[in-house]
């Protein structure tokens, strides 16, 4: 197997080509999914016999949930092969992760404690999944808080890629010691998500959302990581060839 | 105290000097190199005795905030025991990093342990060791008596002391990745704790269960093994990650 397509993404004008070039191709898919997803899930879906129209705050919630999740994944793996193989591109798509993934770990926050409110009764129960998202929020903040620390790229690169990895070691072992803790204190969970069987007309928009939220996060990263490469590589003589092209 | 220091430098210099050129003959064995900075650390903390009390006195004070925030009524406080002297341990370990690498970062000693030409992973795994023997343990030792404060009975004191001791280990380490990766910063108090904290969340659950377990009179054993896996994963991952963090901040 060549390896040739590797080796080129760690060059910073290719990369920023690709990019650009990419981007469409995952935004416009992303915004029909999510649409289409909207008006089927909040609008033709039948409400839930439990919940009523409550539940609908799954097609947001489920979504920003699973994204903050997945961000983190990219973000470690990233910083971890920038780490490996000292590749800059790696690092920059790292860095363009965390503030995509703060923001959707907020968004799950928020859509999460207003689902509470008619579920619960409160906006804030202490529910184990409820409690590792915002443990997973302050892993985010640490990440940007140590870049930001730094005042060299270089530096900021391979401390925050090493803290990135082992927050992606931790992340389970904190998940599941707070699942732990959650099981002793208290009755399990109220609500069961995702367990019992979901018809076609609620499943089929949630796929929807969930696909286009995940393309959605692409696109945002792409653009991210275009202006990422343009801060870094400001001094470069490609950019200016390109720029002026 | 400056003899202190000069004399504690003169030993990795000389190893410096020995590891450029390549007869590791001369090298002294892994376990020798990691006695003498265990040894030099203690050494230094007890020429400056400041470096220990302050931590366990702000334990102390700490657990003395919640009687006086919530009420002296020792049923009420034996409730609240276990979390009270967990997050005390917490916050008073959070405040002992600040002695672990930043003197040695500032005067160079670090760089120096660097290029021995021994395993910084080891160097830093006992200059760990040395900072718990420092604070951990005289932390471990001083949860009893506070507890025996909060009115808790003398049964549970073995119980609380065990789950200290074994949970202390992986803070001290947890921390001193976290301190190796803010090492190039001028202030990184704030930062320090964004790092610590949500990494040491499963110690102070393990923990406080443990010790709630031991206060109540019930087997405890479940979570402090849950515990001392915790504190094994540390020991093996903890030092290879802060060796790695030591060498990007000497970069």
């Amino acid at each position: 197997m060549s390896w040739t397509w590797f080796h080129k993404l760690a060059s910073p004008p290719y990369v920023y080509a690709l990019a650009a070039r990419l981007t469409p191709w995952f935004a416009w898919p992303a915004a029909l999914l999510i649409l289409g997803g909207l008006y089927a899930g909040l609008v033709l879906a039948p409400p839930d016999y439990q919940q009523g129209e409550g539940f609908r705050i799954i097609y947001v919630h489920a979504p920003t949930a699973w994204l903050s999740i997945l961000v983190y994944v990219v973000m470690g793996v990233s910083a971890g092969i920038g780490l490996i193989w000292r590749m800059k591109v790696a690092h920059a798509v790292a860095a363009s992760c965390a503030p995509i993934g703060a923001s959707f770990t907020v968004a799950a926050l928020v859509t999460g404690s207003l689902w509470g409110k008619p579920m619960w009764g409160t906006f804030w129960e202490w529910d184990p999944r409820l409690v590792s998202e915002l443990i997973l929020l302050f892993l985010y903040l640490g990440y940007l808080g140590l870049r930001a620390g730094f005042d060299d790229t270089q530096r900021a690169d391979r401390a925050s890629a090493l803290l990135a990895v082992v927050g992606l070691v931790n992340v389970p072992i904190i998940h599941y010691s707070v699942v732990w803790w959650n099981s002793l204190h208290q009755a399990p969970s109220v609500m069961q998500l995702g367990k019992p069987k979901m018809p076609a007309s609620m499943l089929t928009p949630l796929l929807m959302v969930l696909l286009g939220f995940t393309l959605f996060f692409v696109a945002l990263l792409l653009v991210r990581l275009r202006a990422e490469v343009l801060q870094r590589e400001r001094s470069a003589s490609w950019l200016r060839e390109a720029l002026r092209a | 105290m400056r003899s202190a220091g000069l004399s504690a430098h003169s030993g990795p210099v000389a190893v410096a000097a020995v590891a450029v050129s390549p007869d590791t003959a001369l090298r002294a064995p892994a376990l020798t190199a990691a006695r003498l900075a265990v040894s030099r650390d203690l050494t230094l903390a007890f020429r400056r005795r400041s470096q220990l009390v302050q931590p366990l006195a702000f334990f102390v004070l700490v657990t003395l905030l919640f009687p006086l925030a919530i009420s002296p009524e020792l049923a009420r406080l034996r409730s609240i025991a276990a979390g009270v002297l967990w997050v005390a341990a917490l916050l008073a370990s959070l405040l002992a990093l600040e002695f672990l690498f930043r003197d040695d970062a500032q005067d160079g000693t670090l760089e120096q342990y660097a290029l021995a030409g021994q395993s910084l992973t080891w160097l830093l795994f006992a200059k760990t060791l040395a900072h718990w023997l420092l604070t951990g343990l005289p932390l471990s030792m001083m949860a009893p008596i506070a507890a025996l404060s909060l009115g808790v009975g003398a049964a549970a004191l073995p119980g609380i002391l065990v789950s200290m001791v074994v949970g202390t280990v992986t803070l001290s380490l947890i921390g001193a990745l976290a301190s190796a990766l803010t090492l190039g910063m001028k202030r990184s108090g704030a930062l320090l704790a964004l790092l610590t904290l949500p990494l040491s969340l499963p110690v102070l659950i393990y923990g406080a269960r443990a010790t709630e377990l031991a206060i109540a009179g019930n087997a405890y054993l479940a979570p402090l093994e849950l515990l001392a896996a915790l504190a094994v994963l540390a020991v093996t991952l903890a030092p290879l990650a802060a060796a790695a963090a030591v060498r990007i901040s000497l970069e």
